[in-house]
């Protein structure tokens, strides 16, 4: 019954999609700048449908229908509600569904928004974004069918991955969607632009919102798998440069160097085919990492079955996607003769976009040598942290202090900068890293200046903050969080403590600093799983203090499997974590203990940065 | 220049996407090609009713043998099971069941709801003699001859048209 509904929803879906296009050209003929009132009629009908066909999956989980095949393989009655419903979107095609609705949504949020720009171009952006829809549609109906049903129907479901059973996982892939995902629109209206030689300030303020919105949610997103990995993954790090990760962090790349260079678009009406470029790369970039999640063809802690069909689509779709991209902007290309003074805000910018160039190149190399090695030459070979440490860190310190110096400069003017200022502040950075350094303990060199060109741009953003008669708060969050987050990151990294030993039960254990001793370990059962829950007693010797952590090794039913789960004590200066293996044949358990400093303000620093776009998303909707 | 810089990028994007596609047909799984002709090694099943053991020997009194591997908690094993319930009415071919890291009383409910098209039934409860038959998931088959050699192996559910390849192979001799 609900694969009917879902696969009739769907067709219906498509219908409204062909006919939003068919009308859009029909509106194009037309000589006044007025929109059919149909089409607006049948965006809304086509958001709506999509919408509760989305539900209509939900419920297919809410209630365990095993009649689909989907929810079978991705369900079980023991599973808390919650889990349930997000077992929805924790999938391959139900995140495709959760895809188009995005699509759709921003689609015909973008029309009734932009009312103020020409027709032609509003409905350009339409066509081109329904045409993206149409292709998503045609995957989600003839490839990747939540709705596909399976007989007999089977009493009980196969469970969703333990590992996924998690409130930031559940969470992480909506808010990831909208950023990425949210970029269709911009690549849209990019194309229409080009197509209609709608260009520069006007263009420029049409997807600005759309960018920082887009921006905000990626950020957001990022954090919360980053999150997730901390504390579900046992390994004690934050990001693992793995290429599911890096996937996500390459259109985030590309937004943050469109969000500055469309500041100078707006405000100087240059560097308007770069933008457009940067349009064009965001949403290729989203649909390149999908390509290389859901293919198959990499490999990462990230589970989604593989499937070479589901590659070969979405391969054949980003094909197409680029080389349309391509076509139409080297027929409109148009070489610009822009003038930028050295020292002023716009070279500064376009610095920003260059380091963002760089660190989006180093991640994609990074990222894609594997794959071209292996099938080039056979040759399997990965790259890891070191590779992006040794490549990426250098340059941060330099593009901290851009970063620090660029907001203070002004637009157009060749005018020097108060030297003596600057000197002060990185006087000031200096001594606080010298206070660190002589107070707590001594780091490599890169690690002092990365601490201190972050509190250069920490420093010099807060002054920023009193100097200006008019002050842009959204922009002093984002840079002043963006550097507390490399401060606290360097810090983190630097101060670290990680101890890995053996323990059985009763057993107490020196090391170093601490005391550890395994109290208890006791057995309790739960809906879905059993846990062996250890008491571990750990006895700071210089404070006295004695704090316990109950990390667990968990058994699933369904389908059987064994997480370990971190135990962690957070406060404001560290976290205290802790993980706990059993060694096969033998009664001792395994231990790993780390203490990272300051961990809470690397989550809070991301936090406050993704603040200040949604900040600024108000500060532009006001503007305009 | 601008043209120089046009081509490239063009070629650029052709070589990109091209790797794309050479690396998604290598990882089609993995290549089954070269198993085909091979004989198969020395087996020795576990019966799933009692320890019994299935050597090579017994297959080779059967024209042809498929070997499935399943599980009840399988769901394309689900789908392909009306298909071995066809096989299993042929003459030319028995088939042996490997029930893959399964519990014993699911398996048997399985089969009490879906029908027994197994000739012999083995069980590998840890995975491990599946490991030997290069099995990378289920559902996989593999159909011999009497001579123990690979005639042909499926990766995933079998489909109606590996069961018409099925059946078109064992009644041609």
């Amino acid at each position: 019954m609900l694969s009917n509904t879902g696969n009739f929803l769907l067709l219906l879906s498509i219908l409204f999609t062909f006919f939003i296009i068919f009308q859009s050209f029909a509106c194009l003929k037309k000589t006044n700048n007025m929109i059919f009132k149909s089409i607006y009629k049948i965006s809304l009908l086509q958001s709506t449908t999509i919408l509760i066909c989305f539900f209509t999956l939900v419920g297919a989980f809410m209630v365990s229908d095993f009649s689909l095949i989907n929810v079978y393989q991705n369900s079980h009655t023991l599973k808390p509600i919650f889990y349930k419903i997000s077992g929805t979107w924790g999938n391959h095609e139900g995140s495709l569904l959760l895809w188009v609705i995005i699509l759709t949504i921003f689609s015909f949020l973008f029309l009734i928004t932009n009312k103020n720009h020409p027709k032609n171009y509003r409905i350009n952006t339409l066509i081109i974004q329904n045409i993206l829809i149409l292709g998503f549609l045609f995957f989600i109906l003839f490839n990747s069918n939540p709705f596909s049903s399976i007989s007999p129907v089977p009493k009980e479901g196969l469970g969703l991955n333990p590992i996924l059973q998690d409130p930031a996982l559940a969470i992480h892939p909506p808010l990831l969607y909208v950023g990425f995902v949210g970029s269709s629109i911009y690549f849209s209206a990019a194309m229409a632009s080009v197509i209609t030689n709608y260009s520069g300030k006007s263009f420029a303020q049409s997807i600005k919102s759309w960018v920082i919105i887009s921006w905000s949610f990626q950020t957001l997103g990022i954090l919360v798998g980053s999150i997730w990995a901390y504390y579900e993954l046992g390994w004690g790090g934050f990001w693992f440069w793995d290429p599911v990760e890096n996937a996500s962090l390459l259109p985030w790349f590309a937004m943050t160097a469109l969000l500055h260079s469309l500041l100078v678009l707006e405000k100087r009406n240059i560097l308007y085919f770069w933008s457009i470029i940067l349009c064009l790369l965001t949403f290729t970039l989203s649909v390149t990492g999908t390509f290389l999640v859901r293919s198959g063809i990499l490999n990462s802690v990230h589970t989604f079955a593989n499937d070479p069909s589901r590659g070969i689509y979405i391969l054949s779709f980003l094909s197409l996607m680029i080389f349309a991209s391509v076509y139409i902007l080297f027929a409109k290309y148009k070489p610009t003769n822009d003038q930028i003074n050295s020292n002023s805000k716009e070279t500064f910018i376009l610095i920003n976009n260059w380091f963002m160039m760089f660190y989006l190149i180093t991640v994609l190399l990074g990222t894609l040598y594997p794959i071209f090695t292996d099938a080039i030459s056979n040759n399997k070979i990965s790259v890891g942290p070191p590779f992006y440490n040794s490549v990426i860190t250098p340059v941060v310190i330099i593009f901290l202090f851009f970063m620090a110096v660029g907001p203070k400069v002004k637009w157009i003017k060749n005018e020097y900068l108060n030297f003596k200022d600057l000197l002060k502040i990185i006087a000031g950075a200096i001594a606080v890293n010298f206070i660190i350094t002589y107070f707590f303990k001594s780091y490599s060199l890169i690690s002092n200046l990365i601490i201190i060109s972050s509190v250069f741009l920490i420093i010099s953003t807060i002054l920023d903050a009193f100097k200006k008669p008019k002050i842009n708060f959204a922009r002093i969050i984002s840079h002043f969080s963006f550097g507390f987050l490399i401060f606290f990151i360097g810090l983190n990294h630097n101060f670290s403590i990680e101890k890995d030993f053996n323990l059985k039960l009763g057993e107490t254990k020196k090391i170093d600093n601490y005391n550890f001793e395994l109290k208890d370990l006791k057995l309790q059962q739960y809906d879905n799983y059993k846990a062996v829950i250890g008491k571990i007693q750990i006895s700071d010797l210089s404070t006295n203090k004695k704090r316990t952590l109950n990390p667990e090794i968990r058994i699933y039913d369904n389908p059987q499997t064994l997480t370990y789960e971190a135990s962690i004590k957070t406060n404001f200066f560290r976290d205290y974590y802790l993980t706990m293996s059993n060694i096969d044949r033998s009664d001792y358990y395994n231990i790993k203990f780390q203490e990272k400093p300051l961990m809470i303000w690397i989550w809070i620093s991301v936090i406050m940065l993704s603040f200040g776009g949604f900040l600024s998303f108000i500060r532009n909707a006001k503007n305009n | 220049m601008q043209k120089i810089i046009k081509i490239t990028i063009i070629f650029l994007l052709i070589f990109i996407l091209g790797i794309f596609f050479l690396s998604l047909n290598k990882n089609l799984n993995y290549n089954t090609e070269s198993l085909i002709g091979n004989k198969l090694g020395e087996i020795e099943l576990v019966s799933f009713e009692d320890d019994s053991i299935f050597t090579n020997d017994d297959f080779k009194k059967n024209s042809f043998t498929l070997i499935n591997f399943w599980a009840s908690w399988c769901a394309p094993c689900r789908v392909e099971h009306p298909h071995l319930m066809e096989l299993s009415k042929e003459n030319n071919i028995k088939i042996l069941g490997v029930n893959f890291k399964d519990k014993k009383n699911n398996a048997l409910k399985f089969l009490k709801d879906l029908g027994n098209p197994y000739k012999y039934l083995t069980r590998d409860s840890n995975g491990k003699q599946s490991v030997n038959f290069g099995i990378y998931g289920i559902p996989e088959s593999i159909l011999i001859d009497d001579k123990l050699t690979i005639i042909k192996k499926f990766v995933g559910p079998l489909t109606k048209q590996d069961l018409n390849s099925i059946k078109e192979i064992i009644n041609n001799l």
